[in-house]
C-alpha cells in the first residue's frame, strides 16, 4: 500500500475530524442548521484544525428547498465566513464527488485543510412533488418524460439481473437483511431493527420486481470530514491517521438505454479499478467495502463491477453470508443507504465517514476487527457516476 | 410550460428520428449529433421502424408529479430492431401480461398533462405487435 503514490508521507492527504449525525426525519431542524451539526462535530474531532475551503455535497437543495448557492449560505451559517465554499452536484454520488475535490485541492497545495459536508433535507416536501425532484436525475428529455423514475430503474435492472443469472425471485434479499442487522448497533441509524426474510416477501411493490424492503428509505442528514495533510496534523492525536490512498470518478450515460451492457456498471468498475490502482491495492487488500445500496439490485451490481463477485453471482455470494460483518468481505457495515437511510448526496460522506470510524477502530459495536484497508463507493444515478475512494489506516 | 422544449423534440417524440453515423454505419436514437461507437460527428437523420422488443420492463406504482393519473403504468426498456435501446411506456396491454423478448411496435399517445391550464405531452409509447 502506498499513500496515493505520493513519496513524502507528511504530504499525504489525511481524514483529520469525522462528524456524523443521524439520518431521520428531522422536523425540527434546517438544511443550513443540520449541516452545522455535523461539520461542528468533524472540528470538535479534529482538534480544532481551521478549514480554509467548504465543500458542499447535495442534490436536493434546489428541488426541495428552493435553494442554490449552497457553499457560502453554509459556510457563514457555520461561522466560516469569507473562505472558499462550493457546493458539487453529481446526484447520488455528490458526496463523493465532493470529497475528491476536497482531496484535490489539498494535493494542489493551495489549500491546507479542507472541511466537506454531505447533508440533505428532504422531508420539507411529500408525495409526487418529491418523487418528481428524485426524478431529476434521469435523463429528463428521454426518461423522465416517459415517467421513469430511479425506483423503476432499478427494477429495469433487477429484472433483467434476475433473468440473466437465472437467480430466485428473493435472490436479493439477503442484501437488505444484512444492512439491516448491521444497523441495529449504529446510533445514527433511520432504521435500527432487524428484518426477516417473510417482512422481505411481504413488504409491498414500488416497482417490481423492485419491493419497499429492496429500496432505501430517503431522509434528512448531514456529514462532515475534515481534510488536511499529514504533516499538518495536531501532534496530539491519539489515533491512527487515516489516509486518502486512492480517489477516482468515473462516468457512464445518464440513460439506461443509452448503456451498451446495463449490467456492467463500467463507471463502478473503471472508478474501482482506478482508486485501487492508485492505492496500490488489490481487492484482496480490502478489509471492508461501503458501497451504495440505494437499491438492493445496485449492491449487486457494484460487487460485480468491482470484481468483487463473479457476473450473476453476488446474490449467490451475499446468501452464503460472504459480506456480513463476520464475512470475507464485510460491506455497509452501520446499515449502508438500506438501513442507516439514505441522505441522497450526503451518502458519500456519511459511507467515508463511518469507513474512517472502522480504519480508527472507532466503529463500537460495528466494529470490523482489524480494519487496515477499506473502500467506499457512492453512484449517481443507474451507475452513471462512481465516485471510489481507497482509505488506509496509516502505520505509525 | 417548456413549449419549445417539447416542440424542439417533436421529430424524435412523433417520428422517432435519430441518427445514422456515416462513418461506422451504427444507428443511434435519441439522436446526439457524436457517435458513442467512433466517436466522430454523426448528424444523418434516420427514421426508425418503430420496431422492437422488450428487453426489460416495470410497473411505476409512486409516481412523480404530472404522470398520477395513468398511475400504476408499465415502463420498458425497448430494443429496437434497428439496435439501439429506448425508454418507453407499455400501452394497449389489455389483459395481456409482458414479458421479456415481447415484440412491441411504437404508437403515439399522450404522454403527460400540467392540469386544467398546462400543456398535453404526447410522443412515443409501444404496444404489443399487431399480427400482420
Amino acid at each position: 500500500m502506498t499513500a496515493g503514490a505520493i513519496s513524502d508521507p507528511d504530504q499525504a492527504v489525511v481524514v483529520a475530524g469525522v462528524g456524523i449525525t443521524p439520518v431521520g426525519e428531522h422536523w425540527d431542524v434546517s438544511l443550513r442548521q443540520l449541516a452545522l451539526r455535523a461539520t461542528e462535530r468533524a472540528q470538535q474531532d479534529a482538534g480544532g484544525l481551521q478549514p480554509q475551503a467548504l465543500y458542499v455535497g447535495n442534490m436536493y437543495a434546489p428541488a426541495l428547498s428552493g435553494q442554490t448557492h449552497l457553499g457560502v449560505l453554509i459556510a457563514d451559517f457555520i461561522g466560516q465566513r469569507g473562505i472558499e465554499a462550493l457546493s458539487f452536484e453529481a446526484a447520488g454520488a455528490s458526496g463523493g464527488v465532493a470529497f475528491r475535490q476536497g482531496y484535490l485541492a489539498l494535493l494542489s497545495g493551495q489549500v491546507d485543510c479542507v472541511l466537506v459536508v454531505g447533508v440533505e433535507k428532504v422531508t420539507d416536501r411529500t408525495g409526487p412533488l418529491v418523487d418528481a425532484a428524485i426524478a431529476m436525475s434521469v435523463d429528463a428529455d428521454f426518461e423522465a418524460v416517459q415517467g421513469m423514475t430511479p425506483a423503476a430503474q432499478a427494477a429495469l435492472l433487477m429484472r433483467r439481473y434476475l433473468l440473466e443469472s437465472g437467480a430466485p425471485e428473493a435472490a436479493l434479499a439477503p442484501f437488505s437483511l444484512q444492512a439491516h442487522q448491521n444497523a441495529v448497533t449504529n446510533p445514527n441509524a433511520f432504521y435500527r431493527r432487524a428484518i426477516t426474510l417473510t417482512d422481505y416477501l411481504q413488504a409491498g411493490p414500488v416497482a417490481p420486481p423492485v419491493g419497499l424492503l429492496d429500496a432505501a428509505p430517503m431522509a434528512d442528514g448531514a456529514a462532515a470530514l475534515v481534510l488536511t495533510r499529514a504533516g499538518l496534523l495536531p501532534r496530539t492525536a491519539d489515533r491512527p491517521s487515516v489516509v486518502v490512498a486512492g480517489s477516482a470518478v468515473a462516468t457512464a450515460p445518464v440513460a439506461l438505454h443509452d448503456q451498451p451492457d446495463p449490467l456492467a456498471m463500467p463507471a463502478g468498475s473503471l472508478s474501482f479499478q482506478r482508486a485501487l490502482a492508485q492505492a496500490g491495492a488489490t481487492p484482496d487488500d480490502l478489509d471492508l467495502f461501503e458501497l451504495h445500496d440505494l437499491f438492493s439490485i445496485q449492491a449487486a451490481l457494484s460487487l460485480e463491477a468491482a470484481g468483487l463477485a463473479p457476473r450473476g453471482q453476488a446474490w449467490h455470494l451475499a446468501g452464503e453470508g460472504a459480506f456480513g460483518r463476520g464475512g470475507s468481505l464485510p460491506i455497509v457495515t452501520f446499515g449502508g443507504s438500506k438501513a442507516r437511510g439514505d441522505a441522497g448526496g450526503a451518502t458519500g460522506v456519511y459511507q467515508l465517514a463511518e469507513l474512517t470510524l472502522q480504519l480508527q477502530g472507532r466503529a463500537g459495536e460495528n466494529q470490523v476487527p482489524g480494519a487496515r484497508v477499506g473502500a467506499a463507493q457512492c453512484i449517481g444515478g443507474a451507475g452513471a457516476t462512481a465516485a471510489t475512494h481507497v482509505l488506509s489506516r496509516m502505520e505509525s | 410550460m417548456e413549449v419549445s422544449r417539447h416542440w424542439r423534440l417533436r421529430q424524435q417524440r412523433y417520428s422517432l428520428v435519430g441518427e445514422m453515423c456515416p462513418h461506422c454505419q451504427v444507428k443511434i436514437f435519441p439522436p446526439r449529433d457524436v457517435c458513442p461507437d467512433c466517436g466522430q460527428e454523426a448528424r444523418t437523420a434516420y427514421a426508425f421502424s418503430g420496431r422492437g422488443e422488450v428487453y426489460s420492463f416495470t410497473t411505476v406504482h409512486t409516481p412523480p408529479a404530472g404522470y398520477e393519473e395513468t398511475a400504476p403504468y408499465t415502463v420498458a426498456l425497448v430494443r429496437l430492431a434497428e439496435g439501439p435501446m429506448v425508454t418507453a411506456q407499455l400501452t394497449d396491454l389489455g389483459d395481456q401480461s409482458v414479458e421479456i423478448g415481447m415484440p412491441v411496435e411504437m404508437v403515439t399517445r399522450r404522454l403527460r398533462s400540467d392540469g386544467e391550464r398546462g400543456m398535453l405531452v404526447y410522443g412515443y409509447k409501444f404496444r404489443p405487435l399487431l399480427a400482420a
